[in-house]
């Protein structure tokens, strides 16, 4: 199989191997979590935070233990490190006559609140090759991001344009490597030189080569527009209003879906990304402004507290002006 | 080997049980089946792949060819028996061309032995090895959930296995002849496919021999049909 550097899911805030004794910046004396002598294994190296490392077997849990530790610190552990983004999302795809239809819904959620109402679920993978994601957001987009390099080197290395196939198969490789630890349900279309081709591929690296499909939490839903009405060699007109139907019934029946409709056409002769397609009929225009005068409001009193700020380190660096 | 019922815990933004990363995979509750005969085999399996109780791809090939007069039938995790039927292929295609002869199943089933057997663990795949090759022409090899390996005339494998070992000893007999052991294989799947709720959609059958590979597909509504109730 396969060995791609692991930039993706393995970036450390934590010292990179590089040799030096010291760090070249510290954490500010409010995150510290203790106040041992020993080295803060949690200094930043900015400088060389893009120096490529080997990669280390095993998992890389580093930032789960720097989140506990800042869970601690902060308002003594009143505050909760962020949860990670989810699309519930509704994401289909169509094979028809000259190419392949994909489609998908624009909001991204974030336990009960919409995250984003804009969020953009179709990603670029080639100019042949485009991947609808679902699942933990920052997985779809960093792994779709990382395909999406290797494939771009790969064409300027051979001076050919990627395959559907390719891409499929080297998510494959990278997803079951992690063991369905990246959260990423990917429906994978695009047009090359052996025809029209849509594959799904799962957290877990398993892989199906599909006519039609429908991914997320929206998926039953669209599923039944697409099971009712898919039809072999379809025309391109159809096939859009066959997407937008299904992905128009997820949003309807899932909470997590909603917003708008982006669909994105391939064929061999280009890419029409059609973002949105289909607004939110529901989204209302501001009825005031919501602006007030400096004024509007009385202040009663007011108090001054000067910060007492300790001087814990002082480092005088003399420039070299000759 | 019983299909885990698995309940699908993801919903959009509902409050996860679970979380989302330990969503349930893509299994394969399957019924797969592989017959020898004079001259070379019948594999067969259903085409339903579930992700708990949502049939994630209802016309799934199960028959992988491994090279070309050596196929698995795969049953289990989807992920795991598609990586390790990929590294077979590789392993395989690499040895026949060292050797520069055509493979022997015996191999193929060693290879897929090796991997289920050390990666045990960590794997969850159920894999029927069958095909033809000069030396031993149709042979049928099984390496269940484990790593174990035999050599069997006729074999099933899948959580719709279960529901058939009486029908298969039953009927099968010694020396049957290609269309016989296709309508057998067709019958045993029809009838796990029928009680198992992890099986069903279409059967794919294939037959392997010295002249090569034929692929056959039997519609739901073509099944055979046993009784009225």
């Amino acid at each position: 199989m396969n060995n791609f550097p692991e930039t993706c899911a393995t970036k450390q805030l934590n010292s990179v191997t590089t040799g030096h004794g010291t760090a070249i910046t510290e954490i500010p004396t409010s995150l510290r979590p203790n106040r041992s002598g020993k080295k803060n294994r949690l200094s930043v190296d900015m400088a060389l935070s893009h120096v490529f490392e080997t990669p280390v077997s095993g998992f890389n849990f580093e930032n789960s233990t720097r989140n506990i530790l800042l869970e601690n610190v902060l308002d003594e552990g009143k505050t909760k490190a962020p949860k990670p983004l989810k699309t519930g999302t509704t994401i289909a795809g169509v094979v028809y006559k000259n190419g392949v239809v994909l489609g998908a819904d624009t909001r991204a959620t974030s336990s009960e609140v919409v995250a984003d109402k804009t969020c953009a679920k179709i990603h670029y993978i080639a100019p042949n090759i485009y991947c609808c994601g679902a699942g933990t957001a920052a997985d779809t987009e960093k792994t779709t991001d990382l395909l999406s390099s290797n494939l771009t080197i790969f064409s300027m290395n051979s001076g050919r344009n990627p395959r559907v196939v390719m891409a499929a198969n080297i998510l494959q490789d990278i997803l079951f490597r992690y063991r369905g630890m990246i959260g990423a349900n990917l429906i994978l279309g695009g047009v090359d030189c052996t025809g029209n081709h849509l594959y799904r591929v799962g957290p877990f690296g398993s892989m199906d080569k599909v006519p039609y499909l429908a991914m997320g939490s929206g998926d039953l839903a669209a599923m039944g527009i697409l099971e009712d009405r898919f039809k072999v060699n379809m025309e391109v007109e159809e096939a859009k209003t066959l997407v937008c139907d299904a992905i128009h019934a997820g949003i309807m029946t899932d909470l997590g879906s909603g917003n708008n409709i982006d669909l994105c056409i391939i064929t061999r002769r280009g890419v029409d990304y059609i973002r949105p397609y289909q607004e939110s009929e529901y989204k209302q225009r501001r009825q005031e402004k919501y602006k007030y005068k400096p004024g509007t409001t009385p202040v009663l009193t007011e108090n001054i507290v000067p910060l007492e700020l300790e001087l814990v380190h002082e480092m005088v660096q003399t420039m070299e002006t000759a | 080997m019983a299909a885990v019922s698995l309940v699908r815990c993801e919903r959009g933004f509902a409050r996860d049980a679970a979380p989302d990363w330990m969503r349930q995979e893509l299994r394969t509750g399957t019924t797969i089946m592989a017959v020898e005969f004079d001259g070379g085999v019948v594999i067969g399996a259903d085409s339903r792949t579930t992700t708990g109780a949502y049939i994630a791809n209802r016309v799934t090939d199960k028959l992988t060819p491994i090279h070309e007069r050596i196929f698995c039938c795969r049953s289990g995790s989807a992920a795991d028996t598609q990586a390790i039927s990929d590294a077979v292929t590789y392993q395989l295609g690499f040895h026949s061309i060292e050797l520069d002869e055509p493979p022997l199943v015996q191999t193929a089933a060693n290879l897929f032995r090796e991997m289920c057997y050390r990666y045990r663990e960590e794997l969850m795949a159920g894999i029927i090895v069958a095909g033809w090759d000069k030396r031993r022409g149709g042979q049928v090899y099984t390496v269940p959930v484990g790593g174990m390996l035999t050599r069997q005339p006729v074999s099933v494998g899948g959580s719709g296995s279960s529901y058939i070992y009486g029908y298969v000893d039953s009927n099968y007999r010694a020396h049957m002849s290609k269309e016989e052991c296709l309508q057998f294989t067709a019958q045993a799947l029809s009838l796990a496919m029928e009680r198992d709720g992890s099986s069903g959609g279409v059967v794919r059958l294939a037959v392997i021999s010295e002249h090569g590979v034929e692929r056959r597909v039997v519609a739901g509504n073509q099944l055979p049909s046993f009784s009225a109730i």
